[in-house]
């Protein structure tokens, strides 16, 4: 619109906006799907064996900027040990009043014995249960994270723990990006490379999507993706929309 | 008894009981109905701008949300009602009532449907037919003015003053248009009864006072009246970023909920006025149902409502507010020398065709010398003492003082 109608081109959008889906999650029922590094609570990994991979060495307590951590180590018991190797956490405990999720513990940590999870809605009514102990943090046999009542898991995402350490190179070296370095989990194994910097990220193995393949029909028409645009991106819409089909690979 | 049915048919045979309470019963049906509308006119607006800005809106409280305004009406009505302590407190609390009554009051002149026949008697679907009709709009609004004015003064704190203030200039200047457009309809009808006014244009669409008037009237009426109506992008009076909440800001509890009330109690009386004014009211095509025929003109009526009534929804989603002086200009510089001259062409145009064409070319020539004057009185430069300095460059008052008093002795 141009001319002496352009005065009318804000009623156009307006009521063109009328057609258009609405933007909003319903956020209790419904939930965006979380970024591959998002910061949640924190969970305690076990090996492929059951043993844990905490080895009391108190080095995530020691990097926290808040003093959330707190980690006694004691000797493994010859008879019954709890941890591979000399040492393991008697007493671990966080304290989620405190803690600012900035991830430095994960970092920190050599045998990746903590990682985060994306469960971040948690809301307890008593200041004790804010104190995380190492019973409430530890995985379950099967691997998962434990799910306290005042918790908020959804489908699918306890299998998602320690993506931003899987996402990240150590010490900054890009060559190392999306190489596994990392030991396998109870229950998963060796868990998948998240995307990092880079494009070649796997969003299927991760459950992770990009805000703007969420939400094309709200971006300027320049920054919706390429495969969206046009009769293409409706073919590609109805795709993946449709059941998947399995192919050979996933059969066999 | 006689003059009464020059008012109203229902009167031909005396003032008896059964006319009575059929009068009664029109008076509560209209008042339901006018309640009841004003929830859904709330949820309407709320869930119409929700989709234009792409958000759902009220969901949680009944189907599709439509229940949410009655229960913020509930959760009003139980909130602590205050009184600052600086506050008038008689005419803080006359305030409302003042805005509300006249609310009421002026939705009864609005011709809602044809006329029925019920127990021998004609009933007109609406609820007052007083010969003074249209005016009482006016009065109406005017009187509102007061209940916005004194809720502002009387609140006794500075953003409901100035908002008092806005309101009491902007209303007052915008009736000036509003009337003058008004002068047009009844010129043409012959008369100042909502009801003549409408079955005037009662034989089809090219009787409707939207062309036969040319356009110009409408426009000039729904913009004036959307300012009347303190609906953005004329909202000033409760600019929420200038003025908190305008000159309500002060009010809690089942006050506040009366002045919100009678806000949108407006919005449909006056998109019911502009329906009844310029686009026929009730009139429209009716089929030959029997029984049933007297539904049709109150569905017409109905659906022109709703629309007008989505047209302020839409103003509010597409348009920025205007500032204050911008908001002046349009009333005092386009819309009341438009409006007066189109009267003056119409009234012309009535006397005989000769006299039309002579009052258009006078009224064009004296909207062209007023243009130019406005031009160049907005050219105009000017002078140092109109413009103050940069805060930072302006004097103190005390260094004012100073050189004052210097000034004498020296």
């Amino acid at each position: 619109m141009s001319g002496p109608f352009s005065f009318f081109g804000g009623f156009k959008l307006t009521f063109q906006h009328l057609t258009r889906p609405t933007v909003t999650t319903s956020y209790p029922q419904a939930k965006r799907p979380k970024q591959p590094r998002q910061h949640g609570r924190h969970v305690l990994n076990r090996y492929e064996d059951g043993m844990e991979k905490c080895i009391g060495c108190e080095l995530c307590a020691g990097v926290c900027p808040v003093n959330c951590i707190y980690v006694r180590g004691l000797d493994n018991p010859p008879d019954h040990p709890v941890s591979p190797g000399e040492r393991y956490g008697y007493v671990y405990e966080i304290n989620y009043l405190r803690c600012i999720h900035c991830d430095l513990c994960v970092e920190a940590c050599p045998t990746q014995a903590i990682t985060e999870s994306k469960m971040f809605e948690f809301s307890f009514t008593n200041r004790a249960d804010a104190i995380y102990t190492k019973a409430e943090l530890l995985v379950d046999d099967q691997g998962f994270p434990q799910r306290l009542p005042w918790e908020d898991w959804r489908e699918g995402e306890a299998a998602m723990t320690g993506g931003w350490m899987r996402a990240t190179s150590p010490a900054g070296d890009a060559s190392f990006e999306g190489v596994v370095q990392w030991t396998g989990d109870l229950g998963v194994g060796v868990r998948a490379p998240e995307g990092g910097q880079s494009e070649n990220r796997d969003d299927a193995a991760t459950g992770s999507k990009q805000l703007r393949n969420i939400f094309p029909k709200h971006l300027e028409p320049e920054d919706v993706p390429l495969e969206m645009r046009g009769l293409q991106g409706a073919i590609n819409n109805a795709r993946a929309k449709m059941p998947r089909r399995k192919t050979r690979r996933d059969r066999a | 008894m006689n003059w009464l049915s020059t008012v109203d048919p229902i009167y031909a045979h005396g003032l008896t009981a059964v006319v009575l309470l059929i009068v009664l019963i029109k008076l509560l049906v209209g008042f339901a109905v006018l309640m009841a509308s004003v929830i859904v006119m709330i949820w309407f607006e709320r869930k119409a701008i929700s989709d234009m800005q792409s958000r759902i809106g009220p969901q949680r409280w009944g189907p599709f949300g439509l229940l949410q305004s009655l229960a913020d009406g509930i959760k009003l009505m139980f909130k602590e009602d205050l009184v600052p302590a600086e506050a008038d407190r008689f005419v803080f609390k006359l305030a409302p009532y003042l805005v509300l009554v006249p609310a009421l009051i002026t939705f009864a002149i609005v011709p809602v449907g044809g006329t029925l026949t019920i127990a021998g008697h004609p009933v007109m679907l609406q609820i007052a037919n007083p010969p003074m009709g249209i005016l009482l709009m006016l009065v109406m609004s005017g009187i509102s003015v007061y209940g916005v004015m004194l809720a502002g003064w009387s609140s006794g704190s500075k953003y409901p003053l100035l908002s008092s203030v806005r309101a009491s200039a902007q209303m007052i200047s915008y009736e000036a248009a509003l009337g003058m457009t008004i002068v047009t309809v009844v010129l043409v009808t012959g008369s100042l009864s909502t009801h003549d006014i409408v079955t005037s244009q009662g034989q089809g669409i090219w009787h409707w006072n939207l062309i036969r008037l040319g356009l110009v009237p409408f426009i000039v009426f729904v913009i004036a009246i959307t300012a009347e109506l303190n609906r953005p992008p004329f909202d000033v009076v409760e600019a929420e970023s200038e003025l908190v909440g305008g000159f309500h800001t002060e009010y809690s509890s089942i006050r506040f909920a009366i002045f919100f009330l009678a806000e949108y109690m407006n919005t449909i009386t006056m998109s019911a006025m502009i329906v009844t004014l310029f686009l026929g009211g009730p009139a429209g095509w009716v089929p030959n149902v029997a029984h049933l025929r007297w539904v049709f003109p109150i569905l017409w009526f109905l659906v022109k409502t709703i629309a007008f009534a989505f047209a302020y929804i839409w103003f509010r989603a597409s348009l920025p507010r205007m500032r204050y002086d911008q908001l002046m200009d349009l009333g005092w510089k386009r819309l009341i020398p438009l409006s007066l001259g189109w009267m003056l062409i119409v009234a012309g145009f009535l006397v005989a065709r000769g006299w039309g064409f002579l009052m258009a070319a006078l009224v064009l020539v004296a909207w062209t010398i007023l243009g130019r004057a406005f031009e160049i009185g907005q050219g105009r430069e000017t002078g140092v003492d109109t413009v103050l300095p940069a805060v930072g460059e302006r004097p103190l008052p005390g260094r004012v003082l100073r050189d004052m008093t210097d000034r004498e002795e020296g």
